[in-house]
C-alpha cells in the first residue's frame, strides 16, 4: 500500500511529512550513527580533525565518539591494523551492540597499504569483520571520510526492517577473534567474511615453473 | 497522628476546587514524569536487537581480556608510601604561591622554606632509615 509520490510530495509542500515506519526507523539511525572513539595509526588524526570544527561531522550527528563499544553503532578502523592488535579490534567490534557498521578507513585498514608485504601487518580489517564501507586514501582527506559517511548512510537508508539481519536468529552473535600466536594470526582470516581472491595473471604464469620443481611433475 | 489534620479540615480542602486542581495538576506531572521514564525502557523490549554473547557479556568493554583477579592484595607497606607520597605533593602546593610571592615576601620567607623543607627532609630520612621505602 505505497502512497502516491505525487501527494506525497504534495503534502510535503504544505508542511506535512508521510513516512513509512521503516523510514522513520532509518532516517533515525542514519542521522545518530556514533563512532567509537578509537584509532589506530595515523589516519586516526584526518578522523580527529573530521570531528573537529573546520570539517565537522556533527552536520551528519555522527559527532558524538563514544569511549565505550557499547554506546557505539560505528567502527572506524582508522589506521594500520598490526597483527597484533587484530584480535583486540574484533574484540571490540563483538562488544558493540547491533546494528553496527565498520568503515575501513585508509589503505591500510583496507588492505594493509604501504605495509602489505610487512610481517606483521594484517592485509585488510575485512578478513575477521564485515566492512560496510572502504574509504581509500593514505591517509583520506576528511572529506573522504565524510564521504564514506554518507555512503554508510544510503546504505542505512535501503535497510529493510522485514530482513535485516540484526532481528534474525540465524545471523552469527560473534565474530571468531584470532590469536595472536608465534606464526602470526591464527586462523588467517575468518572464512565467513572474507575468501581469499582466485589466482590469475601472475599466478596462473608462474604455476607451469613450480610444477617443473617438483618432482611428482619430473616423473609424468 | 495527631500531626494529620483533622476530618472536617481535609474535607473542606478537598472541597475547595482550587485546592483540588493544583492536587491534580502534580498528579498529571508525576504520571507523565512515570510515562516519560517507562515509555522508553518498554519500547527497547521490542525494538532493541538482542544478541547477547560471551564477549559482549563480559564485565569490562575492552579489547584485552581481563587477566587474573580483581581482588588483588597490596602490602600494608604501600600505605606508609603513599602517605609519604602526599605529604611531598602537599609540600609542592606551599611551595607555588610562595616561590611567586618570593620576591616581595624577602628572605626571611626564604630562610622559613628551607626550615619547613627541612623538616619534610628530615621525616623522609627517618622513614627512610625506618625502612618504609623498602619493600
Amino acid at each position: 500500500m505505497a502512497i502516491d509520490e505525487g501527494l506525497k510530495h504534495e503534502l510535503r509542500r504544505q508542511g506535512i511529512v508521510v513516512m513509512k515506519l521503516e523510514e522513520l526507523y532509518n532516517w533515525g539511525r542514519r542521522s545518530s550513527i556514533w563512532p567509537m572513539q578509537f584509532g589506530l595509526a595515523c589516519c586516526a588524526i584526518e578522523m580527529i580533525a573530521t570531528a573537529c570544527a573546520r570539517y565537522d561531522i556533527a552536520r551528519f550527528g555522527a559527532e558524538l565518539f563514544r569511549a565505550s563499544p557499547r554506546q557505539a553503532d560505528l567502527m572506524i578502523v582508522a589506521g594500520t591494523v598490526t597483527k597484533k592488535m587484530a584480535p583486540q579490534v574484533v574484540r571490540l567490534y563483538n562488544q558493540m551492540a547491533e546494528p553496527k557498521y565498520v568503515v575501513a578507513m585508509g589503505a591500510c585498514a583496507i588492505s594493509g597499504g604501504p605495509f602489505n608485504r610487512g610481517y606483521n601487518v594484517l592485509k585488510g580489517i575485512d578478513r575477521y569483520i564485515p566492512v560496510d564501507v572502504h574509504v581509500p586514501g593514505c591517509p583520506p582527506t576528511p572529506q573522504a571520510l565524510l564521504d564514506g559517511l554518507m555512503k554508510l548512510q544510503e546504505k542505512i537508508d535501503t535497510q529493510h526492517l522485514a530482513d535485516v539481519e540484526w532481528y534474525s536468529r540465524a545471523a552469527p552473535r560473534e565474530y571468531p577473534v584470532p590469536r595472536f600466536g608465534p606464526r602470526g594470526l591464527e586462523p588467517q582470516y575468518n572464512p565467513h567474511v572474507w575468501q581469499p581472491p582466485e589466482p590469475t595473471g601472475i599466478y596462473l604464469s608462474s604455476k607451469p615453473k613450480e610444477q617443473k620443481r617438483t618432482p611428482t611433475a619430473a616423473t609424468t | 497522628m495527631t500531626f494529620l489534620p483533622s476530618a472536617s479540615i481535609l474535607k473542606s480542602y478537598m472541597a475547595d476546587p482550587i485546592y483540588t486542581y493544583h492536587v491534580l495538576f502534580v498528579a498529571l506531572f508525576v504520571a507523565i514524569a512515570v510515562i516519560f521514564a517507562v515509555l522508553p525502557l518498554v519500547l527497547q523490549r521490542f525494538i532493541a536487537p538482542k544478541k547477547p554473547s560471551v564477549i559482549k557479556n563480559s564485565p569490562y568493554e575492552c579489547g584485552l581480556e581481563s587477566v587474573g583477579d580483581p581482588w588483588v592484595r597490596f602490602r600494608v607497606q604501600y600505605y606508609l608510601y603513599a602517605l609519604l607520597f602526599v605529604i611531598f605533593d602537599v609540600e609542592v602546593v606551599f611551595i607555588y604561591p610562595w616561590a611567586v610571592a618570593l620576591r616581595e615576601l624577602g628572605a626571611w620567607a626564604f630562610i622559613e622554606m628551607v626550615i619547613f623543607l627541612g623538616i619534610l627532609a628530615l621525616g623522609l630520612a627517618y622513614a627512610w632509615k625506618k625502612g618504609v621505602l623498602e619493600w
